[in-house]
């Protein structure tokens, strides 16, 4: 699989993404600057990692969003290639237009690192092969704007469609009260495109792939994507 | 030459606008002489900068001379950025610890914020890329109506700093004390790495090289703001809201990047962020360390707003900023990869031979001093000190137990200083890099160096009511306990920073609480091969006359070889041995028990025995590298009880107390008695280690057992983990969604 990393200015968690796919791998990704208007020819999957491009300074991933990077990104997903998005990169792939909804603030106004429980809601994707559906893992998560919110048409056809990647839930895979982090609508955690290429996530995977630091539950995730 | 006077308004040199500038008439007196006339507005402004407190050191100057700073291991002590540790295979560890008291008081968001953001730039201004923060903060009385909004605001702001920038917030310290209602302190300590052969340093070399600016803009904030971190609280505080910077820790992070690269480009000869009193303190640093004049021409430097003046621009504290001097055949290149970031480049100037600071704007030349006597012929005083008198010694007997032990082990769990502070690490990313094996809540942070095997442990501590009571043995313990932190995870501890936080040291009480906590922190980094490699004075704090409690904060640094063999403070499983080491007498004077049970700030502290820390600890690290010990936790705030109860807190199982508790069975349960750490073991090894121990004179028991959901202590009532647990996670949030919280979340 050939993966390419995608920096903006603010970006901080592109390394943990890169140290995940190339554990899962074997290969480093390509690092790809903002300003660039194509990916590295060959590219299977695009990441947009973490962290706080342009400062967040107007909405989380709206300026981002409109990178001249994201022409080339918005083609490679409309041609059926892989394109994850985990935290800021989901806000950027809302802002970017290629995932519904919007992040909002967490409900109580604060910025929350922990460790969080994600129910797998399928496991017939690209992304999550490695997991069984309903199955419950422990990823971390760290961020101010998670809470995400879409008009109840989205919503509906975000559920119709089994769109739903993952749902904030207990250690017993139970949803709600809580064990919904950030007041996310049906304690959504990350969302698939129609086609279930594009997947946009708040919760950090890449921080859960060793056994000495928190745990290995996101680690599936990355295998998953190797392996497809 | 004689500057000659701009045709803008320069306000006359009157004994008013030099008192103003925070310089007394002696002082003044000496600028006069050292410049053979009446110094420029513009030079006023550069002397008040260079001569403050905060910069020039000094009262403490003369007593920091006395503290060991030098080791084998040690690559570059006081007196940098920041210090710089070896830690082998050709890598440097280089950190700092720096207070931003004053300003977290009056705008607690981005007086806090901006702390974070000064001390990673001290980090990364020497080469290293920051891999983890930490913190030590001091609130007011949780019943003063403001602690609860800059409590609020500081946690807010060092994480919106941080997490923005990328950095894992590791570890720290909370406690709240009444008296620091009107003087908060806000001390960040940052950690990088470096390779041992590319370390950038300040000195400037070469003549005729150019000074170039990087970084954000200069506006109009914090001018004057080391002159207030050098000056104490009236009640009118908040008046001064226009010296706190404003940070923007998006900049930061390209600074970062810009710089990292460029040093890796080999385009930097020095290097020198500006912090405290700007481009004033920056410029003179560079050459004077060089022994080099410098000229500035401020009409090259990037301004946020017009007509900004040579005063305004030379003690601005915008945020963001460096200066550096550049192998001139690689300006183009670096200036390429700062257009590349979207910041800021701008030549302002060239070193010289002159060993003069000169300084032109408009033509003008608003300054020219001599630069070395800047630095060199700052004033020091030797203040007049009155060392603080001994406190009687409280016996067990003294103290009535005013509840069964049980209760009291609830209640002081959910005291404001011994309750869990997750509702503040839970807003710090602590775990962005991937790195962060312990995390905070723990004896102290670890964190993997790259792919392992090896880690560092950082901690920072200090236990300002020893401190209070016996400056001496308070400095001692507070370096004690940073080392006994790391070694309960396993490291060996390498060196410390120190954050001096104190009162007016123009009062000789307050004087001799410094000279004494010196000398106890000296006595104890000596004795335990802890030298002091970096560290940051704070003075004044006091609000209305009365001073804080004296709070030497020191965060430490130890090395793990190996990440996979540390020791973290929850059990493991039931049916494991727990083992005592350490003496126990029972020392109730100073102890929380004595003041929050009993109601009694009173009596001497414990007293730390140095050689016994050290027999004690170096056999616990043994242990815990050999992997013969599966959970440790050293003793302090609380005692044997306090410490019980968090190990089995950790981990949610139980454990029973077999100790006999003699005839004053609260002195042993929650005296804090030092030199102390409490291990598990199975319980063969358990034997094992009780024998090996009497053989190095080290005194170990086994004192119980882990297994079930309650504690039991001796002669009490079990108490299920769970209602230990509800008693010290509670307070916290509940005190927080109290009533009147200002908001003061602005990050993301």
């Amino acid at each position: 699989m050939k993966a390419a990393v995608v920096l903006f200015p603010g970006s901080n968690r592109e390394g943990d993404a890169v140290r995940a796919i190339e554990a899962a791998s074997g290969h480093k990704p390509a690092i790809v600057w903002h300003a660039e208007h194509e990916l590295p020819a060959g590219t299977d999957l695009v990441v947009l990692p973490g962290g706080f491009s342009y400062g967040d300074y107007l909405r989380c991933g709206a300026i981002a969003g409109r990178a001249a990077i994201m022409d080339a990104v918005r083609a490679h997903a409309a041609r059926g290639g892989l394109v994850l998005g985990i935290c800021n990169g989901f806000q950027i792939l809302c802002e970017g237009g290629l995932l519904p909804g919007v992040l909002m603030r967490n409900k109580d106004l604060r910025f929350i690192c922990k460790m969080q429980h994600l129910r797998v809601e399928r496991a017939d994707t690209a992304y999550a092969s490695a997991y069984t559906a309903g199955q419950v893992i422990k990823v971390a998560i760290a961020h101010g704007e998670g809470n995400y919110e879409a008009d109840d048409e989205t919503i509906a056809r975000l559920e119709g469609e089994g769109r739903v990647a993952f749902r904030y839930c207990d250690a017993n895979g139970a949803v709600g009260g809580t064990a919904n982090p950030n007041g996310s609508t049906r304690d959504i955690a990350g969302i698939y495109s129609e086609k279930r290429n594009v997947l946009g996530m708040m919760p950090h995977p890449e921080n859960l792939i060793d056994p000495l630091v928190g745990g290995i539950d996101g680690f599936g995730l990355f295998k998953s994507l190797a392996a497809a | 030459m004689q500057p000659s006077q701009s045709q803008q308004h320069q306000p006359e040199i009157t004994p008013q606008l030099v008192a103003e500038h925070g310089l007394k008439p002696d002082e003044y007196q000496r600028i006069l002489e050292l410049i053979g006339r009446v110094p420029t507005f513009t030079e006023l402004g550069i002397f008040s900068a260079m001569w403050n407190e905060h910069c020039s050191y000094k009262s403490s100057r003369l007593h920091l001379r006395k503290l060991p700073t030098k080791a084998p291991w040690v690559i570059q002590g006081p007196g940098e950025n920041a210090g710089v540790i070896d830690i082998g295979d050709g890598l440097a560890c280089v950190f700092k610890m720096e207070s931003h008291n004053h300003p977290s008081f009056i705008e607690p968001y981005q007086g806090a914020a901006t702390g974070v953001g000064g001390i990673l730039r001290d980090v990364f201004t020497m080469g290293a890329r920051p891999i983890a923060c930490l913190n030590l903060l001091r609130f007011g009385a949780a019943e003063h109506p403001k602690t609860r909004h800059l409590v609020a605001g500081v946690v807010a702001g060092i994480g919106g700093y941080g997490n923005s920038f990328g950095v894992p917030t590791v570890g720290g310290s909370v406690n709240f004390h009444t008296r620091y209602d009107g003087n908060i302190l806000v001390n960040a300590m940052a950690v990088g790495l470096a390779k041992t052969d590319e370390i950038f340093y300040a000195k400037a070399t070469g003549v005729g090289r150019p000074i170039v600016y990087l970084g954000s803009k200069t506006g109009r904030d914090g001018i004057h703001g080391a002159t207030m971190a050098s000056a104490s609280f009236e009640a009118n505080a908040e008046e001064k809201r226009p010296t706190v910077q404003v940070g923007d820790p998006f900049s930061e992070k390209l600074l970062l990047e810009a710089s990292l690269e460029i040093m890796a480009k080999g385009c930097v000869i020095a290097i020198q962020d500006m912090g405290a009193a700007g481009l004033t303190s920056s410029a003179v640093e560079m050459g004077a360390k060089g022994g080099l004049g410098i000229e500035l021409d401020l009409d090259h430097v990037p301004c946020r707003e017009t007509g900004m003046s040579a005063y305004e621009m030379m003690l601005s504290e915008s945020q963001e900023r460096m200066l550096m001097v550049l192998d001139p055949a690689k300006e183009a290149e670096a200036e390429a990869i700062f257009v590349k970031w979207g910041l800021d480049f701008a030549v302002i100037g060239k070193t010289t031979d002159t060993k003069r600071f000169v300084v032109k704007h408009n033509g003008r030349i608003e300054a020219d001093l001599p630069i070395m006597e800047l630095g060199d012929e700052a004033p020091l005083y030797d203040r007049p000190y009155v060392l603080t008198p001994k406190k009687p010694v409280i016996e067990p007997t003294s103290v009535k137990a005013p509840m069964s032990n049980a209760d009291a082990l609830v209640h002081l769990l959910g005291t404001p200083d011994l309750c869990s502070k997750r509702w503040v690490w839970e807003q710090y990313d602590h775990l962005i890099l991937g790195n962060s094996v312990q995390q905070p809540g723990g004896d102290a942070g670890v964190v993997r160096i790259g792919d392992g095997p090896k880690g560092l442990a950082m901690t920072t501590d200090v236990t300002q009511r020893y401190c209070e009571a016996d400056p001496a043995e308070g400095g001692k313990q507070a370096v004690a306990e940073a080392w006994r932190n790391l070694t309960a995870t396993g490291a060996l501890p390498l060196a410390l920073t120190d954050n001096l936080n104190f009162g007016n040291p123009e009062k000789p009480e307050c004087m001799g609480q410094l000279v004494g906590c010196l000398q106890g922190i000296g006595d104890a980094a000596r004795a335990l091969d802890f030298p002091i490699v970096s560290g940051n004075v704070s003075l004044y704090n006091e609000t209305q006359g009365r001073g804080i409690l004296p709070t030497p904060s020191i965060g430490g640094v130890g090395l793990i070889a190996d990440v996979t063999r540390t020791a973290s403070v929850a059990f493991k499983s039931a049916g494991r041995a727990i083992l005592l080491v350490g003496e126990t007498a029972g020392w109730l004077g100073q102890s929380v028990y004595l003041r929050d049970i009993c109601g009694r700030e009173e009596g001497a502290p414990p007293p730390v025995d140095l050689a016994a820390e050290r027999r004690n600890g170096d056999f616990v690290r043994g242990l815990i590298t050999a992997a013969r010990v599966d959970a440790a936790h050293d003793l302090s705030d609380g005692g044997l009880a306090v410490a019980l109860a968090e190990m089995a807190m950790a981990s949610g199982i139980g454990a029973s107390l077999t100790l006999d508790l003699g005839s004053h069975p609260h002195s042993v349960l929650f005296g804090e008695d030092q030199a102390r750490y409490l291990l598990t073991a199975t319980p063969d090894e358990a034997a094992r280690v009780v024998a090996e121990a009497g053989d190095a004179g080290v005194p170990a028991l086994i004192v119980g057992t882990t297994g079930g959901d309650t504690l039991d202590l001796p002669g009490e009532q079990p108490v299920t983990v769970e209602r230990l647990s509800r008693s010290h996670e509670d307070w916290l949030p509940q005190f927080m969604s109290g009533p009147d919280v200002v908001s003061a979340y602005e990050g993301h």
